[in-house]
C-alpha cells in the first residue's frame, strides 16, 4: 500500500465525514447535535488539510489546522454560551424554536 | 510496516465513519457527543499516520479535552430530552437532506477520485518544525492575532451567559 493512496483515501474519508455532517445539520433539530455536526464538518477540513500537507511536503496546511482549532474552540465556548442564554429565555433546544432574529 | 500502517489506517477510518453516522442517526444528544468523541480520537490516529504527531495531540486536546468536554457540561446542565420525531415534516425533510448528501458526495467524490496526489518525500512534520514555521514572520503576527481572539471569545461567552441581574 503505497502513501499515495493512503493520502487519497483520506481524502476521501474527509468528504464523506463532510457530508454526513451536513446532512446532520439538515437532519436533526437539537440545537446541539446541529453543533456537533458543524465541528464534524470543521474536522473533516482539518483532515483534508493534513492530507494535503502530507501530498506536498509543506508545513503551512498544518498551520491552518492549528488556526482552524483555535477559531473552533473559541466558536464553540461562544455558541454554547449563545444556547445557555436562549434556553433561559424559551425553555427549548429545538432549532424550530429559535426564530428570534425573523421579522 | 507500510502494510501495518494501511490496515491501522483503514480500520481508523472506518470506525471514524461508522461513529459519525451513529452520531447523526442518533436521537438522543448525550449518545452522539460521545459517538463525535469516538470519530475525534480516531481522526487524531489517522492524523499520526498522516506524519502529524504535533496535529494528533493537538486534536486529542483541544477537541476531546476541551470542546467535547464542554459540550457534555452543557448538555449536563440542560438537561436535553430524547429528540421525538414529527412523522410528515421530518420525512420530507430527512428524503431531501440524504438526496443533497448524495449529490455532494457524487460531486466531489468525482474530483478526488480524479486527483492522482504524488506524496513528496522526507516529510518533517514534528513539533520543532512546526514551531519554526508558525513562529516564522508569515504567520507570528496571525498567531498573535489568535489570542486577542480567545480573550473575546472568553469574555463574549461570559457576558452571554451569565444570569441577568
Amino acid at each position: 500500500m503505497s502513501p499515495d493512496r493512503i493520502v487519497q483515501s483520506a481524502l476521501l474519508l474527509s468528504l464523506a465525514l463532510f457530508v454526513v455532517g451536513v446532512v446532520g445539520v439538515f437532519l436533526r433539530r437539537n440545537v446541539i447535535t446541529v453543533f456537533m455536526c458543524v465541528e464534524l464538518m470543521l474536522n473533516a477540513v482539518n483532515l483534508s488539510f493534513v492530507a494535503f500537507s502530507r501530498a506536498l511536503g509543506t508545513l503551512d496546511a498544518q498551520v491552518l489546522v492549528f488556526f482552524v482549532l483555535t477559531v473552533a474552540a473559541a466558536e464553540a465556548a461562544v455558541g454554547l454560551a449563545i444556547i445557555i442564554a436562549i434556553h433561559r429565555h424559551r425553555d427549548t433546544l429545538d432549532l424550530d424554536a429559535f426564530n428570534l432574529m425573523k421579522w | 510496516m507500510e502494510l501495518f500502517e494501511a490496515i491501522l489506517f483503514y480500520v481508523f477510518a472506518g470506525l471514524s465513519l461508522l461513529s459519525a453516522v451513529v452520531m447523526v442517526a442518533q436521537r438522543n444528544p448525550l449518545y452522539s457527543a460521545f459517538a463525535l468523541l469516538v470519530t475525534i480520537c480516531s481522526l487524531s490516529a489517522i492524523f499520526g499516520l498522516l506524519g502529524s504527531p504535533f496535529i494528533a495531540a493537538l486534536q486529542i486536546v483541544v477537541y476531546a479535552g476541551a470542546i467535547m468536554v464542554l459540550f457534555l457540561f452543557v448538555l449536563m446542565l440542560l438537561r436535553v430530552g430524547r429528540e421525538e420525531p414529527e412523522p410528515g415534516r421530518q420525512r420530507v425533510l430527512k428524503t431531501v437532506a440524504i438526496g443533497l448528501g448524495a449529490l455532494l458526495l457524487a460531486q466531489l467524490g468525482a474530483v478526488i477520485a480524479g486527483i492522482r496526489p504524488q506524496v513528496a518525500r522526507g516529510f518533517d512534520a514534528s513539533t520543532r518544525s512546526m514551531a519554526r514555521v508558525l513562529f516564522s514572520p508569515q504567520y507570528v503576527y496571525v498567531f498573535e492575532a489568535t489570542s486577542i481572539l480567545i480573550v473575546g471569545a472568553l469574555v463574549g461567552a461570559v457576558v452571554l451567559a451569565r444570569k441577568e441581574p
